[in-house]
């Protein structure tokens, strides 16, 4: 029991260290960016599909593009309002979204995801020019 | 007494399993109804059973005449240029006789032969060794048109393919291609550092009705159509000339025809 202020002190130096991070950075969490859209895509008012199914599963919508157009030959997507888009990631996607900056990437490092779309795909060639 | 309680369990017993199918079926109903987003085919694309190439060598005589339609391939699909010969990414490439043809060389070839460059690629055979050693089915013959395509999404970069195809008509990125790309078109995806690549018959061209690049580029010495169309361009010429593939032995049944 000789040791006790040694453990309190160690106990408390250790609550210290481990709640310093969440402390430190208490209220500054920064609110979740909002995707900037384009003129463009303002006018179409409508994506492919709804905006709650675009912004929670665009991601799923996009890897069953890839799977038809890649696998199955199939390049024309059929929402279900019966509006028909080639499925392209260059060619459809970014058409109205030019903006691949402040439309995916923002959110994308704010969710801290990596998508390693742009390894091969190349964004917008309009921006290029 | 006793009968009746019997009885009850058995019918609570039915009742319960009765519950239990609706929202079950409900469920598999979801899942293939009539409503609901759909995929289709473009009503431009070209169907075939099993795409196939006539290759008129008689019409492509020096390198020069090889040149444009190997260029036309390699900018349509972003194809980078590396110096060093170890990186190189070859779709579609010149090759000699005596290595495009090992099984049929002689050491007494006819002249001709022996002097011009022959175009070779990817043969999209129709029994694909590269396809039965891809372990993720990467690479994959497609159903639909018999064309052999890469899905790069899945390519692990193992090189098995590489190993089994017996035509050497698969590269591989040991470096990233993007900066040694002389000209980039941005309608086609470039690849990354680590897949395996190799001529795709030009499927996104087909897919929009469009003749393979190289076959545009060609002047009429490439020919391309489907091989179980006995009407087809490519059917008319193996029935008038005489024609060799490349390694045909293997069993593979490569699918490019060389008239010589």
């Amino acid at each position: 029991m000789n040791d006790k202020k040694l453990i309190i002190a160690g106990l408390v130096i250790f609550i210290a260290i481990a709640l310093f991070p969440f402390l430190y950075n208490m209220g500054k969490a920064s609110p979740a960016p909002d995707p900037v859209l384009t003129p463009e895509a303002k006018a179409a008012k409508q994506c492919v599909r709804s905006r709650q199914y675009m912004r929670a599963d665009h991601m799923h919508l996009l890897d069953q593009w890839r799977h038809n157009v890649v696998r199955d030959a199939n390049h024309i997507y059929v929402s279900p309002n019966g509006k028909q888009y080639e499925m392209s990631l260059t060619r459809t996607c970014l058409e109205c979204h030019s903006n691949k900056a402040e439309f995916c990437d923002r959110c994308h490092d704010y969710a801290s995801v990596r998508p390693y779309c742009w390894d091969c795909h190349l964004d917008n060639p309009k921006e290029n020019k | 007494m006793e009968d009746s309680r019997r009885q009850f369990l058995k019918l609570a017993g039915v009742a319960a399993l009765g519950l239990t199918t609706k929202p079950v079926l409900d469920a598999f109903a979801v899942e293939h109804g009539a409503a609901g987003p759909g995929f289709k085919q473009s009503d431009k694309a070209l169907k075939a059973k099993q795409w196939a190439m006539v290759i008129d060598t008689r019409k492509l005589k020096t390198a020069e005449d090889l040149e444009p339609i190997i260029e036309a391939c390699n900018k349509t699909h972003n194809i980078p240029k590396f110096q060093n010969k170890h990186h190189e990414i070859k779709w579609i490439w010149e090759e000699e006789y005596e290595n495009a043809f090992p099984t049929k060389h002689n050491p007494f070839l006819e002249e001709r032969l022996a002097h011009i460059p022959f175009l070779v690629l990817c043969n999209h055979c129709e029994n694909p060794p590269c396809c039965r050693a891809c372990p993720t089915q990467a690479t994959f013959k497609r159903k639909s048109d018999g064309i052999v395509l890469m899905d790069f999404h899945r390519c692990i970069g193992c090189r098995f393919c590489m190993a089994a195809c017996p035509f050497g008509s698969r590269s591989f990125n040991f470096r990233d291609p993007r900066p040694f790309i002389p000209e980039v078109t941005p309608e086609f995806p470039t690849r990354m550092k680590g897949v395996v690549e190799k001529c795709e018959f030009c499927a996104e061209r087909l897919a929009v009705g469009k003749m393979p690049a190289c076959v545009e580029a060609s002047k009429g010495a490439l020919t391309f159509g489907d091989l179980y169309d006995p009407e087809s361009e490519v059917r008319k010429l193996l029935k008038t000339n005489y024609t060799i593939r490349r390694k045909q032995q293997l069993g593979t049944e490569p699918c490019v025809y060389y008239i010589v």
